[in-house]
């Protein structure tokens, strides 16, 4: 049986940072979060305790009753990579929408100008797009892209490849070539935190192989990318994502927002989605 | 020069963008200020007992308040200087309205936020009225016909104000003013301030 919008995980807050309750909203409704003697904590309004889980420097919980544990990403746990929390910005917009524009690619000159990607290097290349049944997530693989500066450790432009992963309905993970070690992806991810379903607190975080940025730095980087990202969240419209094809006219480098729509479609999940064609 | 800098910060942004135009080399040392709030670092309140940024350090000399390092940067540009005195506390008044509703929704500040909101478009009606004013004599910034320190300190809070909820659209001499400063030879981009592109001839 399909889980309902309840029974998912959601990111409420850095294991770092959970010095005082901090007061939070989850799906519309008041949560409580924080540690005591006990360890930590998260309770509804009611003051029911929610099951939690602790993993990728957050601290994660559902309202509802999961079925499935929370997702791994394996590959963040092979040693030597540097675990960054990145804290987190609130964005009014759809939590929906924050994870659509994480997956697309063709946005970076444009917004990431000089950083992420830089005119005339525009061209979003074929690459491959599945809705994986078998783990019920979405993937595209063989992204490529030219980028000027990918990451606080590359030095010059490179042509980056990338797979980007949606393993939960609010989370993506995007592998990213690693500059200091071909071979090894560097992993990037973007938890939301669904505050409503036009508001949401989105939680980056990362591991990383780099030996020459400082923590403050690989923070600053992040939060200076998906700042430039923030604006145009808040200025889409229609303000919830739109899952049936209407006014919108995808192109080819969209496939895979595509692919996300159509499987929040079939999951059932429409939680910050718009079903009537715009 | 050496400026403990955090990215997202507007006032650490006017130092940067001060040095560009100038054209002085200035090195950034990213400060984890949100999530780690390394700015209350033991090291960070040896530097800077207030616990605040920017943070400029020349030599033995350490500066902490905005307008402070504006003056520094531009102690040898007198082209820079003019009747700023007041608008340098604009600036910082700026701050306290627009600037707080800024961390309220980006950060999760603590704010009353209808009120900061309120106050901050009591400064930008302020400032479209002395823009206004500037223009009717021909000038098309803060002080006279070219900037001064007044632009460089009152331009990020300001650009920066729909990230706090507070629109922009309504005031044209502001969006004018803005546009002079993007302009500038040397004008750097800062997350939430986009660089000028270049426009197209009409069709």
């Amino acid at each position: 049986m399909r889980e309902a919008v309840d029974d998912h995980w959601y990111p409420v807050g850095l294991l770092s940072g959970l010095e005082d309750t901090r007061k939070t909203l989850l799906l519309g409704r008041e949560i409580a979060v924080g540690r005591n003697g006990a360890g930590v904590f998260v309770r509804d309004a009611a003051g029911r305790a929610l099951p939690t889980v602790a993993r990728f420097g957050h601290l994660w919980t559902s309202p509802g009753q999961p079925t499935r544990d929370l997702f791994t990403i394996p590959e963040a746990d092979t040693p030597g990579r540097q675990l960054v929390d990145v804290g987190s910005v609130r964005v009014k917009c759809s939590p929906l929408r924050a994870v659509e524009n994480f997956l697309d690619i063709a946005h970076f000159p444009f917004v990431h100008t000089d950083i992420l990607g830089a005119e005339p290097h525009t061209e979003v290349e074929r690459y491959q797009v599945d809705i994986r049944e078998e783990v019920d997530e979405v993937w595209a693989t063989e992204v490529k892209f030219f980028q000027p500066q990918a990451a606080r450790s590359a030095e010059g432009g490179i042509k980056t490849e990338y797979m980007y992963r949606v393993p939960a309905p609010t989370c993506a993970v995007l592998y990213k070539t690693c500059p200091p070690r071909p071979g090894e992806w560097d992993v990037i991810t973007l938890f939301v935190q669904p505050l409503t379903e036009e508001w949401c607190e989105v939680w980056p975080w990362m591991a990383l192989y780099d030996d020459q940025s400082t923590m403050a730095e690989m923070v600053s980087f992040q939060q200076m990318i998906f700042m430039q990202d923030r604006s145009i969240l808040e200025n889409q419209i229609p303000r919830k994502l739109p899952l049936d094809p209407g006014m919108e006219v995808p192109t080819q480098a969209d496939m895979t927002s595509v692919a996300y729509r159509r499987w929040l479609k079939r999951i059932g999940y429409t939680y910050g989605a718009q079903l009537v064609a715009a | 020069m050496i400026l403990y800098d955090y990215i997202l910060s507007a006032s650490c942004y006017q130092v940067r963008l001060m040095a560009a135009l100038l054209g002085q080399p200035l090195t950034t040392r990213a400060v984890n200020f949100h999530p780690a709030k390394e700015h209350k670092s033991p090291e960070m309140l040896k530097l800077n007992p207030k616990g605040t940024l920017p943070v400029l350090q020349d030599g033995d000399l350490v500066l902490t308040e905005s307008a402070e390092i504006l003056r520094y940067l531009t102690r040898d540009t007198p082209d820079w200087r003019g009747q700023d005195e007041v608008w340098l506390s604009f600036a910082a008044a700026l701050n306290g309205s627009i600037g707080t509703a800024r961390l309220h929704d980006i950060l999760s500040y603590d704010a009353d936020i209808d009120a900061v909101r309120r106050a901050g478009v009591q400064h930008l009606r302020q400032l479209e009225a002395h823009l206004v004013e500037q223009r009717f004599d021909g000038m098309i910034f803060l002080t006279g016909h070219t900037p001064t320190i007044a632009d460089i300190a009152c331009f990020p809070t300001t650009a920066l104000a729909p990230d706090g909820g507070v629109s922009l659209d309504v005031y044209p001499s502001i969006r004018l003013w803005m546009r002079a400063i993007r302009s500038l030879p040397g004008f750097i981009e800062m997350p939430g301030i986009h660089r000028l592109h270049e426009l197209e001839a009409a069709p």
